[in-house]
């Protein structure tokens, strides 16, 4: 066991609090700089989708789980920075130059967002935000000038330094990694300055906030715009992962699913973005496999505990109707999001977190540490 | 003019539907402070549950109705137990995502049971229409606006007149307060949201005759329902129906004078207008936070 003497303030907000971190931390990177050349290249791309996923899920962080403003129309700033990909690409801008303009046009629509969202409080922000995911859907599918509409527009693929980058090569996966790493250790540092700080005192309590003289307003703008910029560098690469985007793929649905990520993970470090992203991109596979594997499994198991082979077939094919039954992926989201705000609300990172301290304390460890506090009045609404 | 007044009736017709919606997120919200996302859907299965009783088990039509509104009182208070209770007094936003999660689950169940196609209950209503001059107006629409009076006017007596609905009104004030005067809120609670998912079966069964209904009929028509209640101001009864029938006109009329396109996002954008303008929406309270 680790004893921490905190001596100086510096310690509390360093990077890495002690040598422990450096060294999981670098065979972390280790593993992920040499996992494209040793893994399959189906794995890799999922990788890639990881990445991606994590990355928005980074920014919905830093603006739901730090500053607590709700949003469910993060899928609207990930569709301005993948059309802005495409759009720019047509008159042959460089990479780094549309990237940049991707995250940029996508922070100043989000501190767009972000005054009229001043006002708003809790569920109506969340309205408002849905609706603006709305306006931003039928706006890609209607201005067919610069979107194609309903066409949907092909991206070319990315054209780095004299090279072409593939979606599918190693390239494109260090690329999404180096974004996702440099989201992460960004965000960091961002919540270790005053700027982060504010975010966090605003989200614990906007009045405190304001009487300690922390400019709410100011400081709520800037959640939304950094927030906003971060899901636009990850549209440009979610545009060219894709190589072919059009507005349905920028729903509600979307949307719902960046709150997943977050929601699962854990919404109060970006290590819960990551693993709420490998949860998310993982249920498309973990499908396929219900559907192909499992049905064959089941049966066999049947038949070696006794049922005979008529009835083994039998079980077969009722689990495989119901492994490929449709609509079995929304039954799977839901049943998961129930079961995650109900007994896991700090979400894959926060288990990981108890478990942690259960061994340090080994025989001291108290269940309610974690517990949450229930208020009946009714503070929200008051607000 | 004929057409505007077409018009307007068919707006007034939907947006009695999305009243409907909306008065059950109200009734939730003001008794809980919970904003029901699975309302939508509540109404959905409601819709389903009436057509299994009177297209597939024959029943007559009032009695398959009343079963149905019957069965989804049930199932309102199971998803309270199930879903809601644990979770109240938690940040409002768990316990959206938590509803979401319950919307999604009922579309997919649904989905499952009696697959994605449209399903269409045949009611009294279904045929015929009301001549007057040239003006043709259909039984079905006309049977939603009069069912939505109904089902207000019950409620607001219900609520105004009723020891129970005074017990609901109290508790919706203050939980706690409630609880220290006597009044089992647990209990109250579960009659909130059987009560709201009565109502949303209501909403479908009469809406069945209008558009079809599939399994994702709750989600769309639940989302248009939003912009109602906003706009009437989230807790208040009378302001659910009116906001209601104003987002139904408004999407009727953009949807006939506007070019394409704009029927679906005229709720919202009128949504982000009133959320500016007047975030109270037009019949509620202003409420400042005392430190």
């Amino acid at each position: 066991m680790r004893f921490m003497f905190k001596t100086d303030y510096e310690d509390d907000i360093r990077l890495f609090p002690h040598s422990g971190y450096v060294v999981s931390y670098g065979v972390l990177l280790a593993i992920l700089l040499i996992a494209p050349f040793v893994l399959s290249s189906y794995i890799v791309s999922q990788l890639v989708f990881v990445c991606i996923y994590a990355t928005v899920g980074v920014g919905l962080m830093i603006l739901t789980g730090f500053t607590g403003q709700a949003s469910l129309g993060h899928a609207a700033f990930l569709a301005i920075g993948a059309y802005t990909t495409a759009y720019l690409q047509q008159f042959n801008v460089p990479f780094p130059v549309y990237f940049l303009a991707a995250g940029l046009l996508t922070g100043v629509v989000g501190a767009l967002v972000g005054f009229p969202a001043l006002r708003l409080q809790g569920i109506y922000l969340v309205i408002a935000t849905i609706s603006f995911g709305f306006i931003v859907e039928e706006i890609l599918a209607r201005w067919e000038s610069v979107t194609h509409g309903n066409e949907g527009m092909r991206v070319k693929t990315i054209q780095l330094l004299g090279t072409s980058v593939p979606r599918d090569s190693p390239a494109f996966y260090f690329l999404c990694l180096g974004v996702l790493i440099l989201t992460i250790v960004g965000t960091l540092n961002l919540l270790r300055s005053p700027t982060g700080r504010a975010f966090v005192a605003i989200r614990d309590s906007e009045t405190a906030a304001r009487s300690m003289g922390v400019n709410v307003s100011l400081y709520k703008v800037k959640s939304f715009a950094i927030s906003a910029a971060i899901t636009g560098f990850a549209g440009c690469l979610f545009a060219h992962k894709l190589s072919f985007i059009s507005p349905e793929m920028f729903t509600l649905q979307l949307s719902i699913e960046f709150i997943i990520v977050i929601l699962i993970g854990g919404a109060f470090s970006p290590h819960g973005a990551v693993l709420g992203a490998i949860f998310i991109v993982m249920i498309d596979p973990f499908l396929t496999y219900l559907k192909d594997d499992v049905p064959g499994v089941v049966a066999a198991v049947a038949a070696a505990l006794g049922a005979g082979s008529e009835r083994a077939a039998h079980i077969q094919s009722n689990v495989a109707a119901f492994a490929s039954a449709n609509g079995l992926k929304g039954a799977i989201y839901g049943v998961i999001i129930v079961l995650f705000v109900l007994f896991e609300p700090l979400g894959l990172y926060g288990r990981w977190l108890k478990i942690k301290l259960f061994f340090q304390l080994f025989p001291l460890y108290k269940r309610a540490t974690f517990k949450r506090q229930k208020i009946y009045v009714k503070s929200e609404r008051n607000r | 003019m004929l057409d505007f007044v077409q018009q307007l009736v068919s707006g007034i017709a939907l947006g009695c539907v999305y009243g409907l919606i909306a008065l059950g997120f109200v009734l939730v919200y003001k008794a809980t402070e919970v904003v029901n996302f699975a309302q939508g859907d509540l109404m959905m299965l409601g819709g389903f549950f009436a057509f299994t009783f009177i297209g597939m088990l024959g029943l007559n039509y009032w009695l398959g109705f009343a079963a149905a509104v019957a069965a989804m009182a049930l199932f309102g208070m199971l998803a309270e137990r199930v879903v809601v209770r644990p979770i109240l007094g938690y940040p409002q936003f768990s316990i959206i995502m938590a509803t979401i999660g319950l919307g999604y689950f009922l579309r997919s169940i649904v989905g499952m049971i009696w697959g994605t196609d449209d399903f269409k209950i045949e009611t009294p209503f279904s045929e015929g229409v009301l001549r007057i001059g040239s003006l043709v107006l259909a039984y079905d629409k006309l049977s939603v606006i009069a069912a939505t009076i109904i089902l207000c006017a019950l409620l607001y007596l219900f609520f105004n007149r009723t020891t129970l609905g005074t017990a609901m009104r109290a508790s919706s004030e203050n939980m706690l307060a409630a609880y220290y005067m006597g009044i089992p809120v647990k209990r109250v609670v579960s009659i909130v949201w059987a009560i709201s998912a009565a109502v949303a079966t209501c909403a479908g069964v009469l809406l069945a005759p209008i558009t079809f209904i599939h399994s994702n009929v709750g989600l769309v028509l639940g989302l248009k329902a939003f912009p109602a209640a906003v706009l009437g101001g989230f807790g208040s009864i009378p302001g659910a129906v009116v906001g209601g029938v104003l987002i139904g006109v408004i999407e009727s009329m953009a949807g006939f004078y506007l070019p394409q396109g704009w029927k679906d996002v005229a709720p919202y954008i009128v949504l982000l207008v009133v959320l500016l303008l007047k975030p109270e929406g037009l019949f509620g309270i202003h409420m400042r936070k005392k430190v």
